[in-house]
């Protein structure tokens, strides 16, 4: 046995060798457990949570003034007040009725003009260049023009809305349709598969990642919309609790109706997020580490 | 003439042009394969092999000349082109139709020895499985014709081998006539009815290979057509 050990030289320790073992192999000291455990335990939600926490701190100390930016405490108890005095309740629920409606004709319109586009060169041609030019206009800059267009009420808002979240959902849906790989397509045509066949089966699937970055964007966009609609003529709505309360400084309220709209942007992220990992199953993806 | 010429099934190619651009790739090309006959084209990449057999597949249409194949034909590609987003059932169901669709794909899928793989998802697959996966893919709506363009060229040289049992294996199933294009020679002797060598557009030299499965291993009549293909490739001289 002691044979078969080559005898070490001493010239070996000088060149560097990477040593391999199990995962759980390596022994862990109480130390490290604990710090894993500490390593980010609240997922993406560990440094909004963290801000928070500085946050309030900094409020307590008196290095904020309220005006500036109120403890999160005081945002947290302004909600509640709100609610219990029944204003947040009906403006939030106003709010999203807008942003429901208005997603809902943007997506179905940005969907059939993608669908249709992405698989008629009539559709493209029809759909494409009025989509591109409407991108780079900013939401921002047509509310006037729809505010002439379709008056002060709820139809501007709601297409306001629509055309934000519509133009980024055609886009995205059109580049993943025509960017479905080609060699899949022609092997599909080989298996003698019929046109429905292709669509269903090929061209649909394969632009789903593509359709679900429409998505996140025709959200966090309808979002946008909603905040730039509602500071027109609102007299109820999340966008006017805002304007009222910057109007009496009240920092605050302020606060509570952006911390609400943020709030919403994270939920619909987190509903991207489930869509993609049902959806989405088959796509081998870098796992970061 | 050509009515006496023109076979009920195989393959039939006369007089063939594709160009692209100035160069012409097919030069007047002739082929003919017969029912149940497997012909490997052998030659060089770059050569017109590709060229030829997505002409036959009718993925391209001829510059010139006249293309005569069955109906049904099938395509195994150089890579596996699986759809990643459906599983391993799903992607040979592809071009089915019909209740017994499944049923059919289970017992292709068992025959390329992938049975109880249907439920996987093609970045589950290793390279050989999922070429399998083609193969079956290919061989599941029974075709007349299938075209094997460099199926096993990825692989490496023990799942290649492994693929060529396979391929033989299969064949005493499956009637039908097959094209296999290849560069590799080895691969082209281990498999072949007939080797056909294309050089500069055209078909050169044929060579009907009859020979048991053991000879064609380790015989001195393989090592004599080894040596008749690597001329005809103007490989000789390293030989």
């Amino acid at each position: 046995m002691a044979l078969l050990v080559p005898p070490a030289p001493a010239a070996a320790l000088a060149r560097p060798r990477d040593v391999f073992l199990p995962g759980d192999f390596q022994r862990h000291s109480r130390l490290d457990t604990l710090r894993r455990r500490l390593r980010w335990p609240l997922g993406v939600y560990t440094t909004p949570v963290a801000i928070l926490i500085v946050w309030e701190f900094l409020a307590r100390a008196g290095v904020l003034k309220p005006t500036y930016a109120p403890a999160p405490s005081d945002i947290l108890s302004t909600t509640v007040q709100l609610w219990r005095d029944g204003i947040l309740g009906p403006d939030l629920a106003i709010s999203l009725q807008r942003a429901g409606i208005g997603l809902a004709i943007g997506l179905a319109v940005g969907i059939v003009a993608g669908v249709l586009g992405g698989f008629l060169r009539t559709g493209e041609y029809v759909f494409n260049g009025v989509a591109q030019i409407f991108n780079t206009i900013p939401l921002l800059a047509v509310l006037p023009l729809f505010v002439v267009w379709f008056g002060i009420d709820e139809l501007t808002k709601v297409l306001l809305i629509a055309f934000g979240a519509g133009v980024p959902m055609y886009l995205n849906l059109f580049a993943a349709i025509r960017g479905v790989d080609q060699r899949l397509i022609e092997m599909a045509r080989t298996t003698g598969a019929g046109s429905w066949r292709i669509v269903s089966r090929v061209l649909l699937p394969g632009a789903l990642p593509g359709f679900l970055v429409g998505l996140r964007f025709s959200l966090a966009y309808s979002i946008l919309g909603l905040v730039a609609a509602e500071t027109v003529n609102a007299d109820e709505g999340l966008g006017f609790l805002i304007t009222t309360a910057q109007t009496y400084l009240q920092t605050n309220k302020v606060f509570v109706g952006l911390v609400i709209y943020s709030i919403l942007g994270l939920l619909a992220d987190q509903l991207v997020r489930a869509l993609e990992r049902v959806l989405l199953r088959w796509r081998p993806s870098y796992e970061a580490v | 003439m050509t009515a006496a010429l023109r076979t009920q099934t195989g393959v039939l190619v006369e007089q063939v042009v594709r160009r692209f651009g100035d160069r012409v790739v097919l030069d007047h090309l002739d082929l003919t394969i017969d029912d149940d006959e497997l012909v490997v084209l052998l030659g060089p990449s770059g050569c017109g092999k590709s060229t030829l057999l997505r002409l036959l597949a009718g993925l391209d249409k001829p510059d010139g000349g006249r293309i005569e194949v069955p109906t049904k034909r099938a395509i195994v590609f150089q890579g596996d082109r699986l759809l990643p987003w459906q599983r391993v059932l799903r992607n040979v169901t592809l071009g089915l139709r019909g209740p017994d669709a499944d049923d059919r794909a289970r017992k292709a899928l068992a025959e390329v020895n992938l049975a109880g793989c249907e439920k996987a998802w093609p970045k589950q697959l290793s390279g050989g499985e999922a070429q399998r996966v083609a193969l079956a893919r290919a061989l599941v709506s029974e075709p007349e014709l299938v075209l094997l363009d460099e199926p096993f060229a990825a692989l490496d040289a023990i799942t290649r081998l492994r693929m060529h049992d396979l391929v033989r294996a299969l064949r005493r199933k499956h009637h039908a006539s097959m094209l296999l294009v290849t560069h590799d020679v080895d691969e082209a002797i281990a498999l072949a009815d007939r080797i056909v060598v294309m050089n500069n557009g055209r078909i050169g030299d044929a060579h009907t290979v009859v020979l048991s499965p053991a000879d064609r291993e380790a015989s001195v009549a393989r090592e004599e057509l080894r040596a008749a293909l690597l001329s005809d490739l103007g490989l000789a001289s390293q030989h």
